[in-house]
């Protein structure tokens, strides 16, 4: 009712059998087959009952012939063999899968995702701290690039899953997890949380943004910088809203006296292609219906409903959105 | 049969414990802000629509626990600690200041109080200040409150918000809360 | 039998046959009147009664079933907010779970079991009605709390920290976990009490090899309840205390484990999966035999199956946290033994199969279902078999494939067996027949409205949709599918409707039953329909595992039993040869005080600690009563 269609990548953009990781690749080869043998598997014993009912059809008493009973007992077990064999090869295959999946070592780009309610916290970590930012609920990764997530869960326990990328890892308070992703392919992948999380755990995605080197590096480059000055009067006077109401308790933008980390650091806000987790394209109108009453839009999650005049509130819209 | 009837009395209550109001309408917001407050800004009278509500926020077990996250995220640990106090004045020990009825911790949170608490009228909505409001009274209570927040998943320091911490207090442990406190009242 | 010098009384084979069903009908009828029922302690009201109140929370959970789908049906619907949501569906598999799967089973087990080996009365009367009493107040508690909005909103696995003090605000998962205290007690009473009766109550002559399969499955099953259900109380508990009392049991800063609580209620909430599908594939095993017209191929495959799922049940709890970050060595292990299970079960499969093939099938509604239960479960086990697996479970778990998947298994797997047995043994429930022209549509809608319901839900699940999310974007592909899963729910809706209509109308003016209306083999068919109070005026011999097959008109009894108070034959483990005449409890009003007791002090200590101390006294009292002398000739040693 409110969101309109993102410019996905073309087709399905949050998929296991859509895939353009290297690992979701792998696995989908996996659920493919054992799928397929499965369905043979059924087919059979589908094929088998039938028959069963069919010969019987006729009321005729069964001739009592010798050894029946014991050719049954034969088949049952020959079934009962193909199944320990079948099993067998499944978990046979299961571990190798997993262990062919690739995981990323130290030197890798390295990202720390903290799972919050409702929404992603994202530090990008590198080899000395200035290079080191935060953002949110967006993740850009060069293609072709093992990158590792460190998973932290903060309040209740999340998943993180971007199933065209790879499959699904928690993020458990108290317990640190890891997880390798890898983009074969540059695109936008679509993921969100899987373990029940609570009142808004419906509404808590993230996009994952597959870029070449260049285009990635480029886009680091610009989230380390501090936010831009307000270009205009319009956007000045929506920085000085922004501060002097509520919002600057729970945001940080960078290069502002906002520094509250409660809520997503808003720093480059009007890059990220969505606001809220994933639940609206990027606008000024988006970000302004968000602001005037997010307990209509996603009700339940942390951020109030904040008093502001219509003039204020087109200003902080326009101000956030000028945060490219 | 009996837990129904058990149930049933403590439904009456837990109805109106229980619901989560997510969503505050601008102009009941607007009426919660318009406390009557005594001349020396202690004590008096929460709006009438304070009542027409039910109290929502001293016994709602949401806003409750709304009001603790808000406790942690607004930085009132760094003076108050865990409700022991720090550099600001502490909530266990039952010797407060300005008393401790809803409308003067609403008071103190919304315009600040002389000696270093600073007012959160412009960083926190009406809402938010009566949750936190609930939650600070909670802390200083000497009985326990069904409705009250349990222990944090963190370091124990005091008994829970339900555990009737102000308690603490009066038991004599290795160390008092505030060993300068003088005679129990 | 063996007649000691010593006793006194009237015996049965001092009277006249004619007088003997007077004498006993004295001695065992439950006197009517309010007070009457509350005080019975007759397996077959207690067991019908806990039929029908099963039935009642499986309505209830279907309207639940019914809202989410509603709300499904579109994007971003606002027919329910976050907040309902989250209850209805916690509700709904916890009442799915707790208050109708295990609970059916184990009534059903309740009325069948003591008619199916041929003893009078269940062991443990009185723990039975109690049992009962817990049950359905822990039911009433959950109900109520939904009502008035305090329902639990954690997910029928209540994870902490979510359910935890401090992110569970409020008494919802309280709630929740004392429910489960409820519904535990009332199945490990029930469990103990099918365990003594499978043990020592079986007719003269039922040597091992000639129990039933159903009766295996449930002994089977009453070993798991009393196995599993220790570890979800010992979770549920320390839940509350770390709730209430400030405890840290699943607080990592103090020394506590956010996935202890996991690994406590897996270990409990695997073998749950079979607590539920054991008693149905007993109960297919034991259907199939009169519609199939032969004995059930391969008795000792299938018993020998039942007790390996028992046992590999509580090897296979991790694959439901393959995704947690556990070492993945560990991950391939119970992968191995959650495939494992497929053996077991397969053979199963195979031995029903070889039964049709090797027999004449009557396709009448509760072989329909016994089809119609093959045909899903099947799918639900292969797909078990899918999420057994490692990399596979990391594309699916927690998503709608996983919800297609144990509905596939359990309505596919228990749900159909159940409504079949509803068919089959509805005559000797009631003494009048189901409507056949009702039973097959009502097959036929619920077959194909469950199909259309869960099938997509498979697709669902691996195009990305998630589990537990009260509504999703529209820019996702999901709303075609959500639409159609929605719509097909009518359809098993209807079917649902419809058996409910037939059981009533059935009950009311259905075609009167003879004995044994299916020609079937087992013991339960050897009295009238419905069973007298005292179940057998004499008490059956059994020579064969076909006992009204092989002995068709004249099968043997025993006697020797008194008239004149309750008495039952108690036999020896193996070999089922007597060992002694015992009494069985008169009715009693105490297990229902007792019962009373115990739930106010069940809900109190939700509220305060210092109820486990109060509240113990009236429990105290209750039970002293209880088990007070009362001078009746079932007293006398």
């Amino acid at each position: 009712m409110l969101a309109t269609p993102l410019a996905g990548c073309g087709g399905n953009w949050q998929s296991a059998l859509d895939v353009y990781g290297t690992s979701a690749i792998s696995l989908k080869h996996l659920i493919i087959l054992i799928v397929a043998v499965c369905s043979a598997v059924w087919m059979l014993v589908m094929a088998a009952l039938i028959a069963a009912l069919w010969r019987g059809r006729d009321a005729r008493p069964a001739p009592a012939e010798p050894g029946r009973e014991r050719r049954l007992t034969i088949a049952v077990i020959g079934a009962v063999v193909a199944t320990v064999l079948i099993i067998s090869t499944f978990t046979i295959m299961s571990f190798i899968a997993t262990r062919a999946l690739t995981v990323a070592g130290q030197d890798d780009l390295t990202i720390r995702v903290r799972g919050l309610q409702w929404w992603w916290g994202l530090e990008y970590v590198g080899p000395d701290p200035s290079s080191r930012f935060e953002t949110a609920n967006e993740i850009h990764i060069p293609v072709g690039r093992n990158v590792r997530l460190k998973l932290e869960g903060v309040d209740v326990i999340h998943s993180v899953w971007v199933p065209s990328l790879a499959g699904k890892q928690d993020l458990v308070p108290g317990r640190p997890n890891e997880l390798t992703i890898r983009a074969e392919h540059a695109g936008v992948y679509r993921g969100q949380c899987a373990e029940f999380c609570g009142m808004q755990h419906a509404h808590m995605a993230l996009l994952v943004i597959a870029e070449t080197q260049d285009d990635f590096d480029q886009w680091a480059a610009a989230q380390r910088q501090a936010a831009a000055r307000p270009p205009d009067e319009e956007t000045a006077a929506g920085l000085q809203t922004f501060l002097a109401k509520p919002c600057a308790a729970c945001h940080t933008i960078r290069g502002t006296a906002a520094a509250g980390t409660s809520g997503p650091d808003l720093t480059h806000v009007g890059s990220r292609r969505t606001i809220a987790a994933g639940l609206f394209e990027t606008t000024r109108g988006s970000l302004a219906a968000w602001i005037a009453d997010p307990q209509t839009i996603k009700p339940g999650n942390n951020m109030p409903m904040v008093p502001l005049t219509p003039d204020e509130l087109r200003a902080v819209s326009a101000y956030l959105a000028s945060l490219k | 049969m009996a837990g129904v009837l058990l149930a049933l009395a403590t439904a009456l209550a837990g109805c109106q414990r229980e619901e989560r109001q997510l969503r505050l309408d601008p102009p009941i917001a607007d009426a919660l802000d318009k406390i009557a407050l005594m001349p020396n800004r202690i004590s008096g009278a929460p709006p009438d629509v304070y009542f027409v509500l039910g109290k929502p926020y001293e016994v709602n077990a949401y806003n409750l626990s709304q009001g603790k996250r808000l406790y942690a995220w607004f930085g009132c640990k760094s003076c108050h600690g865990d409700g022991q106090g720090g550099s600001g004045p502490g909530f266990l020990d039952g010797w407060w200041y300005y008393g401790p009825e809803m409308v003067s911790i609403f008071a103190s949170i919304r315009d600040g109080r002389p000696h270093g608490m600073p007012a959160f009228g412009d960083r926190m909505t009406t809402d938010q200040i009566w949750q936190l409001a609930g939650y600070v009274q909670t802390i200083g209570s000497y009985e326990g409150k069904t409705a009250a927040p349990s222990r944090n998943d963190e370091k124990q320091t005091r008994p829970a918000e339900n555990r009737a911490p102000a308690k603490l207090l009066f038991d004599e442990g290795p160390s008092p809360v505030h060993p300068d406190q003088g005679p129990t009242p | 039998m063996n007649r000691p010098a010593t006793t006194t009384g009237m015996r049965d084979i001092d009277i006249a046959r004619t007088k003997l069903t007077g004498a006993l009908a004295e001695t065992w009828t439950t006197p009517s009147g309010f007070w009457g029922a509350l005080a019975t302690v007759d397996h077959k009201i207690i067991g019908r009664r806990y039929i029908f109140t099963a039935f009642v929370f499986l309505a209830l959970g279907g309207v639940l079933a019914a809202l989410m789908r509603i709300q499904l049906a579109q994007p971003e619907a606002r027919l329910l907010g976050p907040d309902r949501y989250n209850q209805i569906f916690t509700m709904h598999g916890a009442n799915m779970m707790f208050l109708f799967a295990v609970p059916v089973m184990e009534a059903v087990a309740v009325y069948l079991v003591p008619l199916m080996v041929g003893t009078r009365n269940i062991a443990f009367p009185r723990l039975n009605a109690f049992s009962y009493w817990i049950y359905l107040a822990g039911g009433m508690l959950l109900w109520t709390a939904f009502a008035l909005d305090m329902g639990p909103d954690v997910g029928w696995f209540a994870y902490v920290p979510l359910s935890g003090p401090q992110y569970g605000a409020g008494k919802r998962a309280d709630i929740w976990a004392q429910m489960i205290t409820f519904t535990e007690l009332s199945a490990l009473a029930v469990a103990v009490e099918l365990v003594v009766t499978i043990f020592k109550q079986r007719a003269p002559g039922m040597t091992l090899d000639r129990i039933p399969v159903f009766v295996w499955a449930m002994l089977v099953t009453s070993f798991l309840v009393i196995m599993a259900m220790p570890a979800i109380m010992i979770a549920s508990t320390s839940l509350i205390l770390d709730r209430l009392v400030g405890t840290h049991f699943y607080n990592p800063a103090e020394g506590g484990d956010v996935l202890l609580w996991q690994h406590l209620f897996w270990f409990f909430g695997h073998p749950e999966v079979y607590i539920i599908f054991l008693p149905a594939a007993g109960m297919v095993s034991t259907m199939i035999e009169p519609f199939a017209r032969r004995p059930a191929f391969g008795y000792l495959g299938l018993v020998m199956a039942l007790i390996a799922t028992g046992i590999l049940s509580f090897g296979l709890w991790v694959h439901h946290m393959f995704v947690a970050g556990l070492p993945r060595l560990g991950d391939s292990f119970f992968t191995a033994s959650s495939m494992a299970i497929a053996i077991p079960a397969g053979i199963q499969i195979f031995c029903w199969i070889a039964t049709l093939w090797d027999g004449r099938p009557v396709f009448k509604t509760p072989l329909l279902f016994i089809i119609g239960f093959i045909v899903t479960f099947v799918i639900g086990g292969l797909t078990g078999v899918m999420v057994a697996s490692v990399p596979f479970d990391t594309q699916v778990h927690d998503t709608y494939f996983v919800v297609a998947h144990f509905h596939y298994v359990l309505i596919g797997g228990a749900v159909f067996p159940l409504l079949g047995t509803i068919h089959y043994w509805f005559p000797k429930l009631t003494g009048r027949m189901m409507s056949e022209t009702l039973g097959r549509w009502s097959f036929w809608l619920i077959f194909i409205g469950f199909n259309a319901t869960f099938f997509p839900m498979h697709i669902l699940g691996l195009e990305g949709m998630p589990r537990r999310i009260y509504t999703y974007q529209p820019d996702l592909p999901w709303h075609g599918l959500n639409l159609f899963i929605s719509l097909s729910a009518v359809i098993l809706i209807a079917g649902f409707l419809l058996f409910f209509v037939n059981v009533i109308r059935s009950a009311r003016s259905g075609e009167v039953a003879p004995d044994n209306p299916w020609d079937a083999p087992t013991l339960e068919w050897a009295t009238t329909s419905p069973p007298p109070s005292y179940n057998f005026a004499m008490i059956p011999v059994v020579g064969s595992l076909h006992p009204l097959w092989s002995e068709r008109d004249t099968l043997p009894v025993a006697d020797g039993l008194r008239t004149d108070r309750r008495e039952l034959i108690v036999t020896t483990l193996a070999t089922a040869e007597p060992q002694a005449r015992d009494a069985s409890p008169q009715n009693s009003i105490w297990p229902l005080w007792a019962a009373i007791a115990t739930t106010i002090m069940l809900i109190w200590s939700i509220f305060s600690p210092w109820a486990v101390v109060w509240g113990s006294i009236p429990v105290a009292v209750a039970l002293i009563g209880w088990f007070w002398p009362k001078g009746t000739p079932e007293d006398e040693s």
